[in-house]
């Protein structure tokens, strides 16, 4: 592609490239995104068409549909958008980061933590006490976070490389995954049969409450996310030629590996650990921008449709209710597969 | 991965390094042996090993107390220090051969799928035909293992056997939790399934029944042959496949060997305990820090590490939480991991 094709903007200080390409997918993705949102919301133990619900989530629409539509079904649809863009943003920022098409932030132990700890609080007693008052969420939120520090503190050594990180984050999710199998294995099967429902991620009953809380949680992170993203661009290229450009690229990585815990470590606390999403979507979004990198606000959007569309399908196809996180590991499978027939193929070319 | 010269040219003083080796090798043998006896006296009810002589040989009579003994040691003690050697052995054999066929340091049996296949196969055997008795849900484990070691091996060896280390954990990582989301799938649909999984997922070689431990010995023994006829090839395959080729060597065999002695070990090994991860990587690289490159050394060491260290993490898994018991997938789980991580801090897998 000539340079002629993509001429430059400048508005003061910021310039950037106009990409019609990318702006329409992104377009075309957010449209696309708002429909499935709607027909997720129609679909139910009764079907409302289309246009009813249109006009409700506008305000306009009728008494009877006002009730189902906002107080049951609109909760779980948010929570699914939410989550899903906090996933796919979540993972393009591992995979910008560590400079890989496999890393998914389940790699920095947020998910094993949260895990640990939630099946912890489910299948032991005193737990209880714990999940009244601070509620499971919150909790599985705390332990996503310090397991995901105590990676990066133990992947620290001179700074951080994404080769590392990673390595770390497996040893130290394979203790987590360790300790939960042994808390299962102690536990009264009724509990077990609970935790193991929360642990494929599900978005089952959810309340406006938790719509806020994620929401805003999120919103903050994605915007010190753009704000700090423009920097991360020259990082693809290594940290050398990055530091020449100016990045300073420990500080910026640092922020953002923060971001992507977080992201994720929110996404867990309000649904579960949703299995690929951060997999994914941000390589799917790359190859349909036909982008170098994955690109984040993209990769949000698709991480919401994939999650939306794949609870839909969860619940309109599958039988006996199954959890989203199935139908997302059924996606999630065989496109990993080619992603790794695909990089193999590179290399012995 | 680096390959080390030491051990493979022959220094002025030629026959030390064999020496050392082969002490080394009886010294392993003995404390093996220590550690299977420490696994008969130690448990939730300590024995003296007098006891243990007695309660194995002796005629109980009708002595009430050491009735109790025999029963103890001839029914839980023995076959389970029986199958963790078995089991410890083949995982320790399967992970070196492993290494040696993908070239990559970080390939491990446990690590890179074959658990979670097994687990997935015992999910459908339990909940779609009614299993419930070890012996029969074994053999859907082994299939499931031995399909998932296949896709992994496969996989990581698309690229000429020169697979990128990292991309082969994540593979392993993404496999592990696909296969770990679909049988909850099935788990959560049928809550017997769900019982059955949780106590397999564990990882132990306790209450295993004698039937289970002679198959998996006869598995994990055919394995074993194939795997000791198969090192002389693995270090010719280790000097590239185009100088392998060269020296007369039938890459595409040796390959083959190598896949089936290593599936038929891990997959014995998994069927009879459940998933142990880490085992394997972890003595590999014990043993080729012990011995050097040479795989024909590396094999038995690592074996033997094997048994020694599942048999002493499952006696350790006895102590901790008396009287209850860590299951010794757990206990390696838990040994294993903060080892990797400190190989991943020396530097140990960064490709050449």
């Amino acid at each position: 592609m000539s340079t002629q094709m993509h001429p430059g903007v400048r508005v003061g200080n910021w310039s950037w490239v106009w990409r019609p390409w990318i702006v329409l997918v992104t377009a075309v993705l957010a449209a696309l995104t708002f429909l499935v949102f709607c027909v997720s919301i129609s679909v139910g133990d009764f079907i409302i068409d289309l246009p009813a619900v249109i006009r409700t989530i506008f305000g306009q629409g009728e008494r009877v549909d006002e009730f189902v539509i906002m107080d049951l079904r609109m909760p779980r649809a948010l929570v699914g958008l939410i989550v899903g863009a906090a996933l796919g943003i979540s993972g393009a920022l591992t995979q910008s980061i560590a400079r890989n098409p496999l890393a998914s932030p389940d790699v920095l132990g947020i998910t094993g933590g949260a895990s640990a700890t939630a099946v912890f609080l489910v299948t032991v007693t005193s737990g209880a006490v714990v999940t009244s008052t601070v509620g499971l969420p919150a909790a599985a939120l705390t332990g996503g976070l310090l397991t995901g520090l105590l990676v990066y503190f133990l992947a620290w050594r001179r700074g951080i490389d994404g080769f590392r990180l990673i390595l770390i984050g497996i040893a130290v999710n394979a203790v987590m995954q360790a300790l939960t199998t042994w808390l299962l294995a102690l536990a009264d099967i009724r509990d077990v049969a609970r935790a193991q429902a929360w642990l494929v991620g599900s978005l089952d009953s959810r309340s406006w409450t938790e719509v806020w809380t994620t929401l805003w949680v999120t919103l903050a992170l994605i915007v010190i996310v753009l704000v700090t993203a423009f920097q991360l661009q020259p990082m693809h290229f290594g940290d050398d030629v990055a530091a020449g450009l100016g990045v300073r690229y420990s500080a910026v990585r640092a922020v953002l590996l923060l971001c992507a815990v977080l992201l994720a470590g929110v996404a867990v606390s309000a649904a579960g650990p949703v299995p690929f999403v951060a997999l994914v979507a941000p390589q799917i979004t790359m190859r349909l921008l036909r982008t170098p990198v994955p690109p984040l606000i993209a990769s949000g959007l698709f991480g919401a449709l994939l999650l939306i569309g794949s609870d839909l399908i969860a619940r309109s196809v599958l039988p006996n209710d199954l959890p989203v996180g199935v139908v997302t590991a059924i996606i999630g499978g065989p496109f990993l597969v080619y992603l790794l027939v695909r990089a193999n193929v590179k290399r012995a070319a | 991965m680096v390959v080390e010269q030491r051990g493979l040219e022959p220094g002025p003083n030629e026959a030390s390094p064999h020496r050392r080796r082969r002490a080394g090798l009886v010294a392993l043998v003995v404390l093996l042996a220590a550690a299977a006896v420490l696994s008969l006296v130690v448990g939730a009810r300590s024995l003296t090993p007098a006891e243990v002589w007695q309660g194995l040989f002796g005629d109980p009579g009708t002595d009430q107390r050491l009735t109790e003994i025999a029963l103890i040691v001839q029914t839980l003690r023995v076959p389970r220090t029986v199958l963790a050697i078995v089991a410890g052995l083949a995982l320790g054999v399967a992970g070196a051969l492993i290494q040696g066929h993908t070239r990559n340091p970080i390939a491990d049996t446990g690590l890179l799928g074959v658990n979670s296949g097994a687990s997935f196969a015992v999910v459908l055997a339990v909940s779609l035909l009614g299993l419930q008795d070890p012996i029969l849900y074994m053999w859907f484990a082994f299939v499931g293992a031995a399909g998932a070691g296949v896709v992994v091996f496969g996989l990581s060896s698309l690229g000429r056997g020169a697979g990128n280390p990292l991309t082969l954990a994540l593979a392993g990582q993404g496999v592990t939790v696909f296969l770990a989301a679909m049988t909850t799938a099935v788990a959560l649909s049928d809550k017997q399934t769900l019982d059955v999984l949780r106590y397999w997922n564990a990882g132990s070689v306790q209450g295993v029944g004698w039937d289970v431990i002679v198959v998996t010995a006869i598995f994990a023994a055919v394995g074993l042959v194939l795997a000791l006829l198969n090192l002389p090839t693995i270090n010719l395959l280790n000097l590239g496949d185009d100088v392998a080729r060269g020296l007369g060597v039938n890459i595409a065999a040796g390959r083959t060997i190598g896949v089936v002695a290593v599936t038929l070990l891990a997959g014995a090994a998994t069927a009879a305990c459940g998933p142990i991860a880490f085992l394997g990587l972890m003595v590999a690289h014990i043993a080729r820090w012990l011995t050097g490159p040479d795989y024909r050394w590396l094999v038995p060491y690592a074996g033997l590490l094997g048994a020694g260290v599942l048999l002493v993490g499952d006696i350790a898994g006895r102590l901790v939480v008396r009287p209850a018991e860590l299951q010794a997938g757990i206990v390696i789980a838990i040994i294993g991991a903060p080892f990797f991580a400190a190989l991943v801090w020396l530097g140990k897998f960064r490709q050449a």
